[in-house]
């Protein structure tokens, strides 16, 4: 019986039942040892973390410096296996070896710094080498090098030197050597931290592009608040545990709470709770300076 | 007593076709004891700027002048220059190298020839002054975390008794929390000691609560140089310049052009609450 096809949308994607990342009761801990080597103790880096994400989705991890953030990316993509409980990345669990390949090339991971993940000479040939080692043929390898970089804007560069490009570019550079491999979800850990104001935007631009029209789920890892306000979900971490979850909105209508956890908010978002506290009505959650300045009309002088 | 830079230009690669101007014409005057902010975004000459002010680097052409000496001079002591001016490089933790963090802070000081008595008094005086435990003073720097990490490397520099001291990015990778912590330790090291501190920065919103003088680098020349409610006047041009003012400055320009009468030049978000709140007449 053949099954029905229906024109998968956005909100399909979203809503499909099978998630594409699923980590059930998650827990990772690693051994501190001495300078001889000896074990000295235990650290629980992740703390029971349950996490679903569906497909389309763009998910964004906040946390602290050694909340746990990065370690639980890492579990996603097979480089860390879980000390107890299951990751299931597309269906395959990571704690089986025969996964791992397929795994990868499912989730593509993109690390801080630029220059640790770029190893052609030419642009071209770096986003080629993800395919290659695959077994593409070559005509199709040259197709998907060509597609991945005018996704990320960085198609006129191709025949560049990578040692040449700017941060933001080289960083556009590794998001398409990933891209290239059809990742169905890819893993972003703080790409933007070592980048300009301008890199910075290029960067996220690029991202919320493959979330908005590859639909590529992404899971988004970062320190700056005002790059998490067009995801769909926000994680907070803490001690290796989500200790919040929610829209931008909800999460950051939480400014103390979030403060509290060493975290921060953007600027008119803290200006409109400042003002709040101090006498206006004003709701919570303010995200943009348009929300703020229509939110504020009602108290202008006449 | 300061730091003077007279038409200073800096050629990548002189005398071949792929030459360089790393700094044009750069013309600068850093009195004792200021707070200053420079910022540019990458590739626009500050770390360049920044070499030369402790001689790492010397000008192609153009003068650099140390408390009224040329540091180009023959007998100019170089190595006295580098214990005045002490240079934090980006990520300074991968720096750290001795066993414990107490032996390294006291390398610097130990390499200027002091006594030992005296090295070790300058070491514990900077630990305590970058606030570190003191039951971390004899730890691997390996084991600690990396904000305190960090603090030692930080350390290690102020151990040296510099009377400038340049801090290139000192919160990249640091948590909102940590990059606050850190803001807020260079500012009370800057009026407990008197330095000159030159903090060279991406964030305008960190540096606009900070610093008394903001200095913008652009392809190698001085864009602005001015208090920073001055230079965030010029938002639309730091935009082009791949830059941007503090959210607030835009915020208060978008309660203007609504027809609030706000004083637009505030930077920080409690001046804004202020201003917003006196224009709503509370």
């Amino acid at each position: 019986m053949k099954a029905k096809v229906i024109k998968k949308t956005k909100w399909h994607r979203k809503h499909s039942y099978m998630a594409i990342i699923k980590t059930d009761e998650l827990v990772f801990d690693y051994i501190r040892r001495d300078e001889e080597g000896n074990p000295e103790g235990i650290t629980r880096a992740v703390d029971h973390v349950d996490l679903e994400v569906n497909p389309g989705e763009f998910v964004a991890i906040l946390g602290h410096n050694g909340s746990g953030k990065s370690t639980l990316a890492k579990h996603i993509n097979a480089i860390l296996y879980p000390t107890e409980g299951t990751v299931l990345v597309d269906g395959k669990d990571t704690a089986d070896e025969n996964n791992i390949w397929e795994i990868r090339q499912k989730a593509g991971m993109v690390f801080q710094n630029p220059d640790n993940q770029i190893i052609g000479q030419v642009v071209e040939e770096d986003v080629g080498f993800g395919p290659e080692n695959m077994g593409i043929p070559t005509k199709e390898i040259w197709e998907r090098v060509e597609e991945s970089l005018k996704a990320v804007g960085m198609y006129e560069f191709r025949k560049h030197s990578p040692n040449k490009l700017s941060g933001g570019q080289k960083q556009r550079v590794s998001i398409a050597g990933v891209l290239a491999m059809h990742p169905k979800c890819i893993i972003l850990d703080e790409p933007t931290a070592m980048l300009d104001p301008n890199g910075r935007k290029e960067v996220v631009r690029a991202v919320r592009a493959l979330n908005d029209v590859e639909g590529v789920t992404i899971l988004l890892i970062t320190h700056y608040m005002e790059e998490v306000i067009h995801a769909d979900r926000v994680i907070v971490m803490d001690h290796g545990r989500v200790v919040m979850q929610g829209t931008p909105r909800e999460i950051f209508s939480k400014v103390d709470e979030l403060k509290a956890l060493r975290l921060d908010v953007p600027q008119v978002t803290l200006l409109a709770h400042e003002l709040k506290q101090r006498g206006l009505d004003l709701p919570d959650g303010i995200l943009t300076i348009e929300e703020l300045t229509g939110a504020l009309r009602k108290y202008m002088p006449i | 007593m300061s730091i003077i830079l007279d038409h200073v230009n800096y050629i990548y690669e002189a005398d071949t076709k792929m030459a360089v101007y790393a700094l044009k014409d750069v013309c600068l005057q850093i009195p004792d004891g200021q707070f200053i902010g420079l910022i540019g975004h990458t590739g626009s000459g500050k770390s360049t700027l920044v070499q030369h002010l402790n001689g790492l680097l010397k000008p192609s052409s153009g003068n650099v002048y140390y408390n009224g000496r040329d540091i180009r001079d023959d007998d100019y002591d170089l190595k006295e220059l580098r214990s005045k001016v002490g240079l934090v490089f980006q990520y300074p933790e991968h720096q750290l190298f001795e066993i414990d963090v107490f032996s390294d802070v006291c390398y610097g000081p130990k390499n200027l020839g002091l006594s030992r008595k005296e090295t070790e008094l300058r070491a514990y005086e900077a630990l305590r002054l970058v606030g570190l435990p003191e039951e971390c003073f004899f730890q691997s720097p390996f084991d600690l975390s990396g904000g305190q990490k960090r603090r030692v490397a930080i350390a290690g520099v102020l151990a040296m008794k510099p009377e400038v001291l340049i801090l290139d990015e000192p919160t990249a990778g640091l948590d909102p929390k940590g990059r606050d912590e850190m803001f807020a330790l260079i500012a009370q090291l800057q009026k407990k000691t008197g330095m000159t501190v030159v903090l060279v920065s991406h964030s305008m919103e960190d540096v606009a609560k900070y610093v008394d003088r903001i200095i913008v680098m652009n392809r190698g020349s001085v864009l602005f140089d001015n208090v920073p409610k001055e230079v965030f006047k010029h938002y639309k041009e730091l935009e082009d310049v791949g830059l941007a003012a503090p959210q607030v400055t835009y915020i208060m320009h978008a309660l203007k052009n609504d027809g609030w009468k706000v004083d637009e030049e505030v930077t920080t978000v409690a001046e804004a609450a202020d201003e917003i709140l006196r224009a709503c007449g509370k």
